[in-house]
């Protein structure tokens, strides 16, 4: 399992579109906003409302980069190959996914490091905020794999690379206040994860644990069933082979 | 003692039997080619053998191991180098082939990855990454990567297949000299490549098995003196088994 933990990190890795896509995107969109924020005399984008949102929307990308490299190597013969070697369906999975989890850290940090940068207040409880971004680094890396297990590269492309990146984004709450729309949509947004993992993100960071853990649970719901749909669509597509 | 035995090994895709009640022995050590029109079965039956495709019917034993209830063992013994370049494109050919005796679970994989690119002649393109290679380098590493886990049964599906005439020598050469040490299961197009390699042949036609012997007997068998024109009769039902 190893082994291939190991590939699967340096194809992603060595992917300069995934780098710069991964890392600087998310840091990019903060500066961006922030830079909106000191030209207005409102308060609209709040560093420390800013940077959970932000940080749980470049996770979307990570979803993509796990879809692609599946996606791409069920098209080829590697899968094929490595089908045939003794490699369990789980180990499958999970070196599809353990090499993924440190990249979601990663991203997070710098995302929250640059937020520092821009005047949020360093503490333990950037830490709690990290942390509490887990489950949804589970949920998209397992979202990624899902999608990779069942949907072609160029599918992959256009439903984690376009539809999900701005749902994501429009159904977090981050670039606008949910209730402002309020009705269907609010609903449908607050029944997906991403607002709640926002609202996680950002009530770590004003040390409301209270208020956290339900966003949490729900956001650990999602991961949970997502991660168990990965694993029955790849194992199905592993006897299909 | 026989490396594989098949028993009415079928498989059957739409009402159609892609492989037709299997009948096969092929001692250890043996060097044995499957020729075959296209949709003859070939590739059907290595991907069952190989425990890719589970059969409709049937059964077969890989040292004594039952693809049907033992497929997690017969994978230990086998390799499998698939009809297209399965590759990882990011990874140099050095760490591909790391990769495959990694997920064996072998040790000394620097090592073994240059002995075997000693033996193949992959020593000037080892640090370049896979995607980079022609089409031909890549072939020839990805036949190395069934080789590197040092099977006992490896199947070849059609390994030569795009590779220049001087590279095709070359892999004979190499194919030559797993005889006696690794049964091998070879599917091509090239009738001479079967008539140079093979121990013994096999023709596939319609999934069913027309015709087993060396190159020699098969001549004799369908009365001519080239093994092409043996094996075109015996494919059309003109021989045998």
């Amino acid at each position: 399992m190893g082994a291939l933990s190991v590939r699967n990190s340096r194809e992603i890795l060595r992917d300069p579109l995934n780098l710069g896509f991964g890392l600087g995107f998310p840091i990019l969109l903060l500066l961006l906003l922030s830079a909106i924020q000191a030209g207005i005399p409102v308060s609209l984008f709040p560093v420390e409302r800013l940077a959970p949102g932000v940080a749980m929307f470049g996770l979307s990308f990570v979803t993509l980069f796990s879809a692609t490299l599946l996606s791409r190597d069920r098209a080829t013969a590697f899968l094929t190959r490595l089908f045939s070697s003794p490699l369990p369906a789980r180990d499958f999975i999970l070196s599809y996914t353990l090499p993924l989890l440190p990249m979601c850290l990663a991203q997070s940090a710098a995302t929250y490091l640059a937020a520092v940068v821009l005047g949020l207040r360093p503490g333990w409880r950037l830490l709690a905020a990290l942390g509490a971004l887990l489950p949804a680094d589970v949920f998209f890396i397992a979202l990624g794999l899902l999608c990779g297990s069942v949907l072609s590269d160029k599918q992959v492309g256009g439903l984690c690379g376009a539809l999900l990146t701005n749902a994501a984004a429009l159904l977090s709450g981050t670039w606008f206040d949910l209730e402002l729309v309020g009705g269907w949509f609010r609903r449908a947004a607050e029944c997906l994860p991403f607002c709640h993992a926002v609202d996680a993100g950002r009530a770590a960071l004003a040390g409301d644990w209270g208020g956290m853990a339900p966003h949490l649970a729900w956001v650990s719901v999602w991961a949970a069933a997502t991660l168990a749909a990965a694993l029955w669509a790849f194992r199905r597509k592993m006897r299909a082979t | 003692m026989n490396a594989i035995e098949t028993r009415g090994l079928t498989k059957v895709y739409g009402g159609k039997a892609a492989v037709n009640h299997l009948d096969l022995k092929v001692k250890a050590g043996e060097l044995f080619a499957l020729l075959g029109v296209n949709g003859a079965g070939k590739s059907t039956a290595i991907r069952m053998l190989s425990c890719l495709t589970p059969p409709s019917g049937g059964d077969a034993l890989l040292l004594g191991d039952s693809i049907l209830t033992a497929p997690e063992r017969v994978k230990r013994h086998i390799a499998v180098s698939p009809q297209e370049t399965a590759v990882a494109p990011n990874l140099t050919a050095a760490e591909n082939l790391e990769l495959m005796a990694g997920v064996y679970g072998l040790t000394g994989r620097r090592d073994r990855a240059a002995a075997l690119a000693g033996e193949l002649g992959l020593g000037p393109v080892l640090g370049k990454r896979a995607k980079v290679l022609s089409g031909g380098w890549q072939r020839r590493l990805s036949i190395a990567m069934a080789l590197i886990t040092e099977p006992e049964i490896l199947f070849l599906d059609e390994p030569t297949l795009g590779l220049d005439v001087l590279a095709r020598r070359e892999l004979w050469g190499v194919i030559r000299g797993l005889k006696g040490r690794t049964t091998t299961i070879l599917t091509t197009h090239y009738l001479e490549e079967a008539e140079a390699l093979a121990d013994r042949v096999g023709i596939l036609a319609a999934g069913s098995l027309r015709a087993v012997g060396t190159p020699e007997e098969l001549k004799a068998l369908a009365g001519t003196d080239d093994f092409e024109s043996a094996f075109l009769a015996l494919a059309a039902g003109e021989g045998a088994a």
